[in-house]
């Protein structure tokens, strides 16, 4: 139906040239009517699916641009040229020997294992995550938990899933959203049941293949009540995308008593507009961890949100973003008190390399009726070069004198005494930025797994090696 | 050739010429010490041998065991063995103790070799104990929030934990206690070795009595002006330092 064109998508830097005839499914480039019944006709989706996505696509359509705050660089992203739909079966799209030297060297200074680093050049479409998958799998069944990807997850559990899916993220939230809502595929959708409690995170990759790494992947996790689990996506290897518009949906339900942790760690090659809508919903003394850290791409626009929606329900942002130059982090986080003696938290550290610019924007909302409701906010900007930008747009609307709120911010430096210091005790240049940096967001990387956080490490000091003269 | 040797050193930052033409040797193995008034250009002397790139040397040459460390990267000399234990420490949010030692150390390894952990820890903690620092301070920020003495206790261990050939301490002593004084001196005095000068700047000759130097030299205008052995310390807390401004006038 849609011919595969021969027009050429942007391929920038950090971006690996494939030959599409690669691919069994091709939705071809630009976005119709067409293209979102191909989609949803691959993969054999019920009725009411199409319907969700054509509706999501008349939202797209008549919804402007987001321009009251955004950056007027979103107005660069040709919609006309973004394949919205490609998948290669089981095919792997390269080989080993056509992934470029400098992303080889890069998997191996991260310390990446080998066999992520096939995964993650797209050498194999699966990842492998061996027997310790197959043990967990096994107990997840055993303990009811559902872990699909999205297309499974609606086709199989329509009878869980179909009560929240767009329910914490209408269509019409943003036209990212209502893109995303079109043309989705790929994905976790989880669901725990009640007191369940999972002691391993879940990670992406456990049950991840190509698709999965798409660009409109989208999740839903619902928490039952009282039970935990910790979801962790992503990865410090820059990721190579072929695509240079992500965007994605994730959503998440914890009810009464649930606690849901959510962990993203994005390192994205700098063409890639990187526009993903994150929220959550937290029942009765439900908790909601959102702990994200982005690094890369040319343009992030991402503000995890709780909805505290039940009565001593808890949520918390805790935020990294590196900005290198030519990229722009915009980051932030949305606190929304729709309940009495509810608490959020959020931390947000920013690193500004070079040229490059972070922006922290913020929302915290408590009506006036509630009482006893809780905000802390602090944002912290690191600049590490003159012409390093950075910018803080806190929107706090509190009304009510039985409710508290807490804000700070700071802007600081590195001086030119601290860097004589640390080099006094041996660190060139770039080694003692980086220590300094580390030490700027150590308290945030403690929060990550341990695995992480090594990996976050490794990757701060291989950025900070190019900022010095 | 195993010395801290300086000659004719004159250095200036911006039109000001701080160090004028100043002469100095320090060999292996000996404690000197520098005393003179405030402003006579100490630390100053102190920076430029670590190469801040504040100052710019403007004559004369400066070699630690015959390498010319003049033009070279301040981590570089570091490298090469000269610690410099700051007349006020700086802070380094976020980054512990134990963190901010062994980057240092790890700056010293060849790439891709590893400080052992549990060594390092054992190493660190026994040195803590000898300068009575609680272990616990090793998961303190780097001098963040840290009293004075604290933050000179931290200086030393630093110096003991890397191992230097060369050690400036620009007053050490001061905002210590008596006790810490008497603590912290001890630990300097463990450094002492053949192998190691050790140049000690400092106001007072109480430290002198702790740490007793083979050699004292009183700095003045951005010069030695004289030299003596640690008599000359007794006689300076006597009787000031205005009848050596009056000779080096005269003269
Ligand atoms: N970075 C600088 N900028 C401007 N002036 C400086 C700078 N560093 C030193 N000076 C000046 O050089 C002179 C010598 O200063 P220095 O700190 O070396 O003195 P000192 O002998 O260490 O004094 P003190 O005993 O008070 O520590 C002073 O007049 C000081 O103001
Ligand atoms: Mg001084």
């Amino acid at each position: 139906m849609i011919k595969p064109s021969n027009i050429e998508i942007d391929r920038e830097k950090g971006n690996f040239h494939y030959p599409t005839s690669k691919y069994a499914f091709d939705a071809g480039v630009g976005l119709s009517e067409d293209v979102v019944k191909y989609i949803s006709g691959v993969k054999n989706e019920q009725d009411w699916i199409l319907d969700f996505r054509l509706k999501a696509h008349s939202i797209f359509e008549k919804k402007p641009m987001p321009t009251h705050w955004a950056s007027r660089d979103l107005e660069n992203i040709d919609f006309d040229v973004i394949r919205y739909y490609l998948a290669q079966g089981q095919q792997p799209s390269r080989t080993w020997d056509e992934v470029p030297d400098d992303i080889k060297k890069t998997f191996e200074r991260l310390g990446i294992p080998e066999q992520e680093r096939k995964f993650l050049a797209g050498v194999e479409a699966q990842f492998d995550s061996e027997a310790a998958y197959s043990r967990m799998k096994e107990d997840l069944e055993k303990e009811g938990v559902i872990f699909v990807g999205s297309t499974e997850g609606l086709r199989d559990y329509p009878e869980i899933f179909k009560k929240w899916f767009g329910k914490v993220i209408p269509t019409s939230d943003n036209k990212f959203s209502a893109l995303n809502s079109a043309v989705f595929s790929g994905g976790s959708f989880i669901y725990v049941p009640p007191g369940v409690k999972l002691a391993q995170p879940l990670q992406a990759y456990f049950r991840i293949n190509a698709e999965n790494f798409g660009q409109f992947e989208r999740t839903l996790i619902i928490a039952d009540e009282g039970s935990e689990i910790t979801y962790m996506e992503g990865c410090t290897a820059p990721k190579f995308e072929t695509s240079t518009l992500h965007s994605a949906v994730v959503e998440l339900v914890a009810l009464k008593g649930a606690k849901i942790q959510y962990i993203t760690v994005q390192n994205w090659s700098n063409n890639v507009f990187n526009l993903v809508t994150k929220r959550a919903m937290a029942e009765e003394e439900a908790e909601v961890r959102w702990i994200d850290c982005n690094i890369g791409s040319r343009l992030t626009m991402k503000y995890p949100g709780v909805i505290l929606k039940g009565r001593k329900a808890r949520g918390e942002v805790l935020s990294i973003a590196l900005a290198n130059d030519g990229q722009h982090q915009d980051t932030g986080a949305k606190m929304v008190h729709a309940a009495s003696e509810t608490t959020s938290n959020v931390i947000a550290k920013s690193v500004s390399i070079g040229q490059g610019r972070s922006s922290y924007r913020g929302l915290v909302q408590i009506p006036g009726h509630l009482e006893h409701c809780k905000n802390n906010t602090e944002c912290d900007a690191l600049l590490i070069n003159s012409d390093s930008q950075t910018d803080t747009y806190p929107a706090i609307a509190i009304q009510g004198n039985e409710n508290s709120v807490q804000h700070e911010a700071s802007v600081s430096k590195v001086s030119a005494e601290q860097i004589f210091y640390m080099q006094q005790r041996g660190l060139n240049q770039a080694e003692a930025m980086s220590l300094y940096v580390n030490g700027f967001v150590n308290d945030l990387i403690r929060e990550f797994p341990m695995e992480y956080s090594v990996e976050l490490k490794r990757l701060i000091d291989l950025e900070m090696e190019g900022s010095v003269g | 050739m195993s010395t801290l040797q300086i000659d004719n050193l004159s250095a200036s930052v911006g039109k000001e010429q701080i160090l004028n033409n100043l002469n100095f040797t320090l060999p292996k193995g000996e404690v000197h010490a520098i005393m003179g008034p405030n402003g006579s250009g100490k630390s100053t002397l102190s920076k430029v041998l670590a190469g801040h790139p504040d100052y710019q040397v403007t004559g004369g040459n400066a070699s630690m065991d015959g390498t010319e460390l003049l033009g070279l990267n301040p981590d570089e000399i570091a490298r090469l063995g000269l610690f410099l234990a700051f007349q006020y420490p700086v802070e380094v949010p976020g980054v512990s103790i134990a963190n901010f030692i062994r980057a240092a150390i790890k700056s010293r390894l060849p790439e891709g070799e590893n400080i052992k952990a549990v060594e390092f820890y054992k190493e660190l903690y026994l040195k803590m104990d000898g300068l009575g620092m609680d272990r616990s301070f090793t998961s303190r920020s780097m001098n963040e929030g840290f009293s004075g003495g604290e933050k000179k206790r931290c200086e030393i261990l630093q110096m003991s934990m890397l191992n230097p050939k060369y050690c400036i301490l620009d007053e050490t002593d001061s905002g210590l206690d008596i006790d810490a004084l008497r603590v912290v001196s001890e630990g300097i005095n463990q450094m002492k070795n053949p192998d190691r000068g050790i140049l000690v700047i400092t106001h007072y000759q109480r430290l002198l009595d702790y740490i007793v130097p083979d050699k004292v030299h009183v700095m003045w205008e951005g010069r030695i002006v004289r030299s003596g052995d640690k008599t000359l310390a007794l006689e300076l807390e006597d009787k000031g330092y205005d009848w050596i401004k009056e000779e080096v006038a005269a003269a």
